[in-house]
């Protein structure tokens, strides 16, 4: 058998994974990697930050549903990444970093550009390798894929030592890997399936709470099916936002912090919630304790660990999503039910849902944040993928602009983490590059990954930065305005840089646009011409977030707007 | 509510910090931990003991489960299982009558004692947690010089190992 290189294999490991394309960026204990890179098929997107090659490999993965992966160097190169580490590990997205590390004789040592990463990121990966001998390589990379890729997706990290990738051994590529701890897939105990619908039909006020196990799932159909089936009310998380059509009559949007104020409203009415992919996160459900209150809990999940953590489950089918809610459409045929959605209930969350859409009054200006996203829908195709940042933009996004396709709209919803949106997009358009990628942002959060400009536009994977642009950081500004009695420190970014000019400085297209007109041309524009742009939108300061369900409250005690 | 958790895991370099590690950054209390390899080399078993309520321990053992090291999670029954820990107590010898109270209380324990010397004297104890306590109690009155404990080590009982 020949002898190849650690970086070799891991080449060619990586191209059985069917990888076309990584994000990164180079340095000293990583370069064996790269020298392979070169001879290889596997494209190479080279980033400006390895933090954006991290959230790029994300957006990736969140689209393709197969792992991204991103290179980076040891020290700083690996710590520069953590953070996406962390935000693919909060929102269950599959990921495969790979990171270079000293040689192994200097691990310990407090050697130039060493940091222990497999320690820094213990908590916030779903696995993490570190091949001691090159020969190790190649079963490393398969079980990385499997473990990112199946049940919960996650990120997994592999540590690669330099002399692990220059060093030269007889290696094997596996077809199939066992890891005898590591149990993905749980057929979904049929029994419970039955006990969950019988829960549901005897239900006065059911709802069903997709979250985003829905989208990775992709259980879509399955979903909609027993919704118009049995004609439940449709609320989202802020994750499973477009698990479910927003425009489906059935449809009451996300529910939580900032959720719909029909969607929170019905929520807290209902007795009964079919919970699909969902974690109960604080943000969507408020106080753990009010929320359960007089609330049938039925709840699906692939992660055994999720049942009973937040909240105290009444029924609890345990396997993927989309296998349980197959079998739970095929029992509603078997009984044959079909309702007609002449209920009570399905009369008060018609018209709870008539009601605010009505009634809800919208902030004064000509480019208050509902108006210009409702102009965005209009113009943007419904295939589309949108991503956000994160902030005030996020959460109006989530009020105002609907979701058509099921699974075309990506937020770090879980971490949170401003700057995501932008490189995250740019992963989406690698994924699909067939449909327009625009990230909804603010420009707090732009700030922080906008050098991937020149990577949209080097790169030519062009996407639309649609920028709500308050000058502020605008949501700690709602809330110091809010909890803090107007004490605004630290939040004014006093109109600095002109973003029109930030867009021509990387040769990207820079549009300011002031009106709502002109926001719809220069949606069409962007999409048109087919390159990077950055869409400036001068929106007020002023406005708030609303509905607004304030922290360590429940979803009853919504703030609406006044 | 005190819990005895057995955990079968990997036999390989990082999973006693990712053990530990798990417990910090959710905020579960370790009381006491021990590790050892099994009959098969790659496998260790750790005997965890924990200050949980119901629904805590059940998210520990479930977060357990989740790891991939992780091979087996069991949670043992005091009466269902044998459970004893290793402590030695190095005790201040003051008078020479001393020697021979400890040793007279050793034996009434089932201890071994070691290293007798003019000004001290080490006594072994292999026991439950109350025997333990009911020991310390009784020789502290001589000046507990040092201690070492080993923590818990548990088995459950023939015919009661697929419970929990």
């Amino acid at each position: 058998m020949e002898k190849i290189s650690g970086a070799r294999s891991l080449m060619i490991a990586l191209e059985k994974e069917g990888v076309e394309i990584a994000f990164g960026l180079p340095g000293g204990a990583n370069l064996p990697i790269y020298d392979e890179l070169y001879k290889s098929n596997i494209r190479h997107v080279l980033v400006r930050h390895e933090q954006s090659a991290s959230h790029m490999a994300d957006g990736f993965g969140r689209v393709s549903r197969r792992p991204g992966v991103c290179f980076a160097t040891s020290g700083p190169g690996a710590t520069n990444i953590v953070t996406g580490i962390a935000t693919a590990q909060a929102d269950s997205a599959p990921m495969v970093a790979i990171t270079g590390q000293v040689p192994s004789k200097m691990i310990g040592r407090d050697a130039f550009q060493e940091s222990d990463i497999i320690g820094i990121t213990n908590p916030i990966v779903k696995y993490a390798f570190q091949p001691m001998s090159p020969g190790e390589v190649p079963e490393v990379v398969k079980k990385a894929f499997y473990i990112a890729s199946t049940g919960r997706p996650g990120p997994v990290l592999i540590d690669i030592p330099k002399d692990v990738q220059q060093n030269e051994a007889e290696v094997h590529f596996p077809s199939e890997v066992k890891i005898r701890g590591y149990h993905p897939w749980v057929d979904p105990d049929v029994t419970q399936i039955e006990r969950a619908t019988e829960m549901l039909l005897s239900a006065e006020r059911p709802i069903i709470l997709a979250g985003g196990g829905v989208i990775i799932s992709s259980a879509f159909a399955e979903l909609q099916s027993i919704a118009e089936l049995l004609m439940i009310p449709v609320v989202t998380t802020f994750k499973g936002k477009g698990s479910f059509p927003e425009n489906h009559p059935l449809s009451l949007g996300p529910i939580g912090m900032h959720g719909h104020a029909e969607a929170n409203k019905m929520m807290t009415e209902a007795d009964c919630v079919l919970a699909c992919g969902s974690r109960f996160s604080d943000r969507s459900v408020g106080t753990f304790e009010e929320f359960e209150r007089n609330l049938k809990i039925i709840h699906m999940d692939v992660d055994p660990a999720e049942i009973g953590k937040n909240q105290t489950t009444n029924v609890a089918v345990v396997g993927d999503v989309k296998t349980s809610l197959r079998i739970m459409v095929k029992m509603l045929i078997q009984k044959a039910i079909k309702r007609n959605g002449e209920s009570a209930w399905a009369k008060r969350v018609k018209e709870t849902k008539d009601y605010y859409r009505e009634n809800l009054k919208i902030h004064p200006h000509p480019l208050a944040a509902s108006k210009v996203l409702k102009k965005l829908r209009e113009v943007l195709p419904a295939q589309s993928i949108v991503t956000t940042e994160v902030g005030q933009h996020q959460m109006w996004a989530s009020l105002f602009f609907d979701v058509i396709h099921p699974g075309t709209f990506f937020s770090s919803t879980g971490l949170g983490t401003m700057g995501w949106g932008f490189p995250a997009a740019i992963g989406a358009k690698a994924a699909k590059p067939d449909v327009p990628v625009l990230d909804i942002a603010g420009e707090g959060s732009f700030n922080m990954t906008e050098n991937s400009l020149a990577v949209s536009v080097l790169e030519d994977l062009p996407v639309i930065v649609f920028l709500l642009n308050n000058f502020t950081l605008g949501m700690v500004a709602q809330w110091q305005r809010t909890f803090y009695d107007r004490r605004m420190i630290g939040v004014d970014l006093k109109n600095c840089p002109d973003y029109v000019k930030v867009a021509e400085a990387y040769g990207a297209q820079g549009i300011r646009a002031t009106t709502l007109d002109e926001i719809g041309k220069a949606v069409q524009t962007a999409i048109k011409s087919n390159v990077a742009t950055v869409i400036d939108i001068p929106i007020d300061p002023q406005e708030d977030v609303l509905p607004f369900v304030a922290p360590g409250t429940s979803l009853k005690d919504m703030i609406l707007p006044s | 509510m005190w819990s005895i958790i057995s955990v079968l895991v990997e036999n390989k370099p990082g999973v006693l910090f990712k053990i530990t590690n798990l417990f910090r950054s959710r905020n579960y209390n370790i009381d006491s931990i021990s590790v050892g390899i099994t009959e098969n080399p790659e496998v260790s078993r750790m005997t965890i003991t924990t200050e949980a309520d119901e629904k805590q321990l059940s998210q520990i053992m479930k977060q357990l489960e989740k790891l991939i090291d992780t091979l087996e999670v069991k949670l043992l029954d005091e009466k269902k299982s044998v459970y004893r820990e290793l402590v030695m107590m190095k005790l201040k010898v003051s008078k020479p009558t001393d020697i021979k109270e400890i040793t007279d209380l050793a034996n009434a324990f089932k201890c071994d004692v070691h290293d007798v010397r003019k000004s001290s004297i080490i006594i072994e104890i292999t026991a439950t947690p109350d025997r333990v306590s009911a020991l310390v109690d009784l020789v502290k009155g001589y000046g507990i010089l040092e201690m070492a404990r080993t923590g818990i080590c548990a088995l459950a009982r023939g015919g009661y190992e697929n419970e929990g």
